[in-house]
């Protein structure tokens, strides 16, 4: 072999090999084959990416106790938050789908941001934190199952469908989950793999 | 000039690290049987490496045919039971879109339409052709398979829509004076739809659209 393997790329789509190419900032590299997405310019050091991290953990916890739309009649107000929409599937007759949603909205987020959590902490003392490996391979494992930013817009389609009968309106949990969505498209997205060439 | 195929250099990326590693050699005679069964496994995180997704035909095949079996019961049975003082009412994922459309809510019904019915069927659509013209080694529009392969992963949660309104709306209306809405078994088979479905993408291959090369090329 000519050249070190670890200084190449290959593509995902139809396996073309490039050298690893240099990025200046908003340049990506794309596949000369099939126009895939080889590589991006990454923006974000590691203490960036903790702070985000936290930030994110911040907007879990604050989601899980407000409300993220609210309906009023008569006086009445009644409100849902993200762990209220998994019980009311629990209830119904078809509880399996439970499971799917809370795994979907709730337990892959959390897994997320505590892995992340956990990885980066102890990149600030400079080391590889235990079982960083199966944390990794966890947070790449999960990354199609955040249906996060799918709940928010259902959110939204969910005002306009009660609104005539009812007084539907977001409540401040619903602007926390665009937030927590966004962040997690940006820590736990594509580029999660960069973190095993930044941690050795 | 076309780049050189990590095949053709012996090498393989971990789908998982995605590390590059130079592939144990093997004899040339043996490559061809060793292709599918190779054992190896990347030095950095210890996954399995595949120069190809195992069985990838095969488990794309089966998961989109028992999607498209579930798909049949998810339009046919009811989604959502509601029930009012004065009338009690069940709907379909079509019957919620043509109400919405007929209440003005185009936009809404447009959205839930192209979440609902658009994306599953083009994600059977696509998957169908494909499958189909990896098997037949058909070797036009690569690029452009490639890049329709690309969309479905795009698209691949988002039709977990109706689940999650169908969640939200029992989650605010129960058992008040403003009546309740129950979910019911179609948002089941819809759910499962799209999880057969998003696993069918997975386990498809695209780098096999790029196996079977044109005559002229080689």
């Amino acid at each position: 072999m000519v050249h070190d393997p670890t200084q190449l790329i290959i593509c995902d789509y139809c396996d073309s090999v490039y050298h690893r190419p240099a990025l200046a900032s908003h340049q990506q590299a794309r596949c000369q084959r099939c126009d895939a997405i080889l590589a991006r310019h990454h923006f974000l050091s590691l203490d960036q990416l903790l702070a985000l991290t936290v930030t994110a953990g911040m907007l879990l916890c604050f989601l899980l106790f407000y409300p993220v739309l609210l309906v009023q009649t008569r006086g009445q107000t009644h409100s849902a938050t993200l762990i209220e929409s998994v019980v009311a599937l629990i209830q119904g007759p078809i509880s399996i789908m439970a499971i799917v949603t809370a795994f979907a909205i709730l337990v892959v987020p959390a897994m997320q941001i505590f892995l992340l959590l956990w990885i980066l902490m102890y990149s600030r003392f400079s080391r590889r934190a235990p079982g960083f490996r199966y944390a990794m391979l966890t947070l790449t494992a999960l990354r199609p199952w955040n249906m996060l930013e799918v709940f928010l817009l259902g959110a939204v389609i969910a005002i306009v469908k009660l609104t005539g009968r009812l007084e539907a309106m977001p409540a401040a949990g619903l602007f926390a989950l665009g937030g927590l969505s966004l962040l997690l498209i940006g820590i736990a997205g594509r580029d999660l793999h960069l973190l095993w060439e930044k941690l050795p | 000039m076309t780049p050189p195929t990590a095949r053709e250099l012996h090498l393989m990326q971990c789908h998982r690290c995605r590390l590059v590693c130079a592939r144990a050699s093997v004899s040339d005679n043996a490559e061809h049987s060793a292709q599918y069964n190779f054992r190896q496994s990347c030095q950095r995180c210890g996954t399995r490496l595949h120069a190809r997704k195992p069985n990838a035909i095969a488990r794309t095949w089966a998961l989109m045919i028992a999607a498209l079996i579930f798909y049949i019961p998810s339009n046919l049975l009811p989604i959502l039971h509601t029930s009012a003082l004065h009338h009690d009412s069940t709907t379909t994922i079509l019957g919620s879109v043509v109400a919405l459309w007929r209440a003005d809510a185009w936009d809404i019904a447009v959205i839930i339409f192209i979440a609902s019915v658009g994306v599953p069927v083009t994600k059977f659509l696509v998957l169908a052709l494909l499958l189909i013209t990896v098997q037949l080694g058909n070797t036009r529009s690569r690029r452009e398979r490639t890049k329709l392969y690309r969309l479905l992963e795009l698209i691949g949660y988002w039709s977990m829509l109706d689940v999650f309104v169908a969640a939200l709306l029992a989650a605010l209306v129960q058992f008040g004076a403003l009546g309740a809405i129950e979910p019911k078994a179609g948002i089941l088979f819809f759910g499962l739809v799209v999880i057969l479905t998003m696993l069918a993408t997975l386990s498809f291959d695209p780098r096999l659209i790029w196996d079977s090369q044109p005559k002229n090329e080689q």
